[in-house]
């Protein structure tokens, strides 16, 4: 299957050993670069050219730039400033991250990866390292340096496990964002992140699904829905004055299982009488933008979804099952897209759906049949982004409660997988952070072994036969690697999948009950 | 005054005068550089209260640091709780009356010295033996190490193998401040020279090196922001000059 070995898991403690360091195991060329037109979409610098064996040279002043663009951003984030000053190399971190327990390549642990960065930041812009570089481990910055980053800040999913754990809080998100803007500026854009950025820019989503596809596909999820039902279920496309616009990832639209999550958020908006409508202009809830630690474009891709409420006259924004999407809708679209002072007051800006479902099913609004998802143990993989980089339901953790509270509403059976993998201790699906691309697959499929321990553990002692996810990557992620690990595709599903089973919608008839 | 006392008291009023400035120096960039996002780590305290509650179990109990390796916290809490208290024992020889706390805590601070040491050499020890520690110590973290082990040794030396002529350090150091030159005296025993030299390098480096992480954890955004993104709209003043000037990019803004 693989030209690599893929990690064994035993299943019996639920957690992944940690490895004896392995140097280079995962030394690299990184994933592929971003071509002059996608860097220029991004307005990056885009003078590279590639030779005769097809290797991408770096802009002609790289060494000038990349110093120049660490200097304007250390200046411009309190947090790389600070994490590159304070850390004492305690080691804490050292077996946090799920590449690292998968690879063993030190530079995978998570202050190796600073290190990376932080060497060059202190050759050049410390008193320590510009005269004692080799006491302070500070080198200069060379062509294989910026390789390095190249293929180590992308075996980096910014999940933030290690800020977790850290006692300063030092998050390798925020280095690695840093980084990845760097190489933005020097000619080391990645493509798949810049490549579907530009189709946002030009077509409104990361699939560069055209609005009539796009309507093409709701009218068809529709007939779906009323096969199974019998109901008329509406899934409204640029509905001018209606009162809530949803933002989902465009997997909803068509990858397994994300698409049954999205028919079940239409037949949750339906039952409670909600008036919604998707948005051709605004029909993508990811930003990728964050992931190459570029604030303009991120802000750039966040301003749509303003535009696109303002068009459609909604009241009220509501996001669906996206991890990285949650982390900028709660934590950065008020900053990057506010304010929203012309949304109604009563509801935060945005909401997750599971915001809705979750006091709907509390107030008994919908008729919920648990049995009809007795086919299935569940359990719940906490997304890191949500985990660690959101909250919902305006509580202290309601990012952990809500979706489980939802998902023991509609299932019977539930199981959590160990207390060291969920919740803010979450193990990453291993393809956050711009890694779910193809030209990564041995990062990807090394990095979830420490997720897939976990779930095997509780698929062997507990019995579990199904794991429930509330992101667009991860759902994508699993379905792609679990199989390397014995399991099958069909074990993933969407929160609002399950909610969807056990939904029995006004004057429902079922296929079985007519015949 | 001897040439000693001179010496040392150029040195220690320069090391004084370095880590002040330095701290400040330092601190009031962190101050100053925005954090243009959100970014706590979650979940987060809602409010100010809260977050004060989140950087006190920082600070004062290692938190982050005890869910995540126990050893290590053991380890970190001998040398930092029992450097605290060696460090308030201290200021007996600064002070002409010394305060009944110390007093109190004088037994206790005589002692802490060898927790400090213990707790440091196992610190250099994890150095050595855990192969990822190992991988990402630089020289200057094991030297740090040493030099605070050798800050130690030769403060336990002097309390409890030869005393120094304390009477003589002190008369110094209350000197030093008052800056009554003709008492700058200091006694010529070398393990009292090795104790404050590396005293005073250690004040010295305090600015330029990783120790900055002791005033620097305060402005750590992921540990000191409250969780309040929707409800609070947070713009650094340079993200804020894109909204006002109405573009996508910081190179397309006018000056």
């Amino acid at each position: 299957m693989a030209d690599y070995e893929v990690p064994k898991i035993t299943g019996e403690d639920g957690i992944t050993d940690v490895p004896p360091v392995t140097e280079d195991t995962m030394k690299g060329s990184g994933p592929w670069i971003s071509a002059p037109k996608f860097q220029e979409e991004m307005h990056f610098p885009s003078d590279i050219e590639k030779d005769e064996e097809g290797n991408w040279s770096l802009i002609p002043n790289w060494k000038e730039a990349a110093l120049e663009k660490m200097d304007d951003l250390r200046h411009r984030y309190r947090s790389l400033q600070l994490f590159l000053d304070i850390c004492v190399k305690c080691g804490a971190c050292t077996d946090k991250c799920h590449y690292f327990l998968g690879t063993a390549d030190p530079k995978n642990m998570p202050v190796a990866r600073q290190d990376l960065l932080r060497k060059v930041y202190r050759r050049y812009f410390t008193f320590s390292g510009k005269y004692f570089p080799k006491l302070v481990g500070a080198t200069d910055l060379t062509e294989e340096v910026i390789d390095d980053w190249y293929n180590y800040y992308h075996q980096c999913s910014q999940c933030r496990r290690c800020s977790v754990f850290c006692p300063y809080g030092i998050d390798t998100a925020e280095i690695s964002m840093a980084a990845r803007e760097i190489l933005n500026h020097v000619g080391r854009g990645q493509k798949y992140c810049t490549e579907i950025m530009g189709k946002v820019y030009k077509i409104g989503n990361n699939l560069g699904l055209p609005e009539p596809a796009l309507a093409d596909t709701l009218e068809g999820l529709e007939e779906d829905i009323e096969y199974d039902t019998g109901v008329q279920v509406k899934l409204p496309l640029d509905k001018k004055g209606a009162e809530i616009l949803l933002i989902t990832p465009s997997a909803d639209f068509f990858a397994e299982p994300h698409v049954d999550g999205l028919m079940g958020y239409a037949k949750v908006f339906h039952e409670l009488g909600l008036d919604w409508t998707l948005s051709s202009y605004a029909s993508e809830g990811a930003n990728f933008g964050m992931f190459i630690g570029s604030y303009e474009n991120m802000r750039r891709i966040s301003q749509r979804i303003r535009k696109a409420a303002l068009d459609l006259g909604v009241k009220r924004i509501v996001f669906g099952e996206c991890g990285h999407a949650w982390r900028v809708a709660y934590s950065f679209l008020n900053t990057l897209a506010g304010p929203f002072d012309f949304l109604d007051p009563k509801y935060p800006v945005p909401q997750h759906v599971l915001e809705i479902t979750w006091p709907a099913i509390q107030a008994g609004k919908l008729n919920i049949d648990k049995s009809r998802n007795d086919d299935m143990t569940l359990t719940f993989h906490d997304s890191c982004n949500i985990a660690r980089g959101s909250g919902m339901g305006g509580v202290e953790g309601g990012q952990f409660d809500i979706p489980r509270n939802v998902i023991k509403a509609v299932c019977n059976n539930y199981v959590d997988m160990p207390a060291d993998t969920i919740k803010d201790a979450t193990f990453c699906c291993g393809g956050g952070g711009g890694i779910l691309t193809d030209d990564l697959m041995e990062v990807r499929v090394k990095g979830a072994q420490p997720r897939m321990e976990a779930l095997k553990h509780v698929t062997d002692q507990k019995g579990v036969t199904h794991m429930a996810a509330i992101c667009a990557i991860c759902k994508s992620q699993f379905t792609k690697v679990i199989p390397y690990y014995g399991f099958t595709m069909d074990q993933i599903v969407s929160v609002h999948q399950l909610v969807s089973n056990a939904l029995i919608l006004t004057g429902q008839v079922d296929e079985d009950e007519e015949d | 005054m001897n040439a000693l006392g001179l010496i040392y008291g150029v040195l220690f009023w320069l090391a004084t005068l370095t880590i002040v400035a330095g701290i400040i120096y330092k601190v009031r960039i962190y101050w100053k550089t925005p954090a243009p996002l959100k970014i706590p780590t979650m979940p987060a305290p809602r409010t100010k209260g809260g977050v004060v509650l989140r950087m006190f179990r920082e600070v004062a109990f290692f938190h982050s640091l005890f869910r995540s390796d126990k050893l290590l916290w053991i380890f970190a809490i001998m040398f930092h709780y029992a450097l605290a208290l060696v460090l308030l024992r201290h200021t007996r020889y600064f002070t002409e009356t010394i305060n009944s706390i110390v007093l109190f805590l004088q037994p206790f601070g005589k002692y802490a010295g060898f927790i400090m040491v213990l707790g440091l050499a196992l610190l250099l020890a994890r150095r050595f033996i855990i192969d990822r520690v190992r991988y990402i110590s630089a020289p200057s973290d094991f030297l740090m190490l040493l030099l605070l082990i050798l800050i130690g040794i030769s403060g336990l030396m002097m309390k409890f193998v030869s005393h120094t002529d304390i009477v003589t350090v002190k008369s110094f150091f209350i000197s030093l401040r008052t800056f009554n030159i003709e008492n700058w005296t200091l006694p010529a025993d070398p393990v009292l020279l090795v104790h404050l030299t590396s005293v005073a390098l250690l004040l010295l480096v305090f600015p330029i090196s990783k120790l900055m992480h002791a005033p620097g954890v305060f402005f750590s955004p992921t540990r000191n922001q409250v969780d309040d993104a929707r409800e609070k709209r947070h713009v650094a003043d340079w993200a804020a000059e894109l909204d006002k000037q109405g573009v996508d990019y910081l190179s397309e803004l006018k000056k």
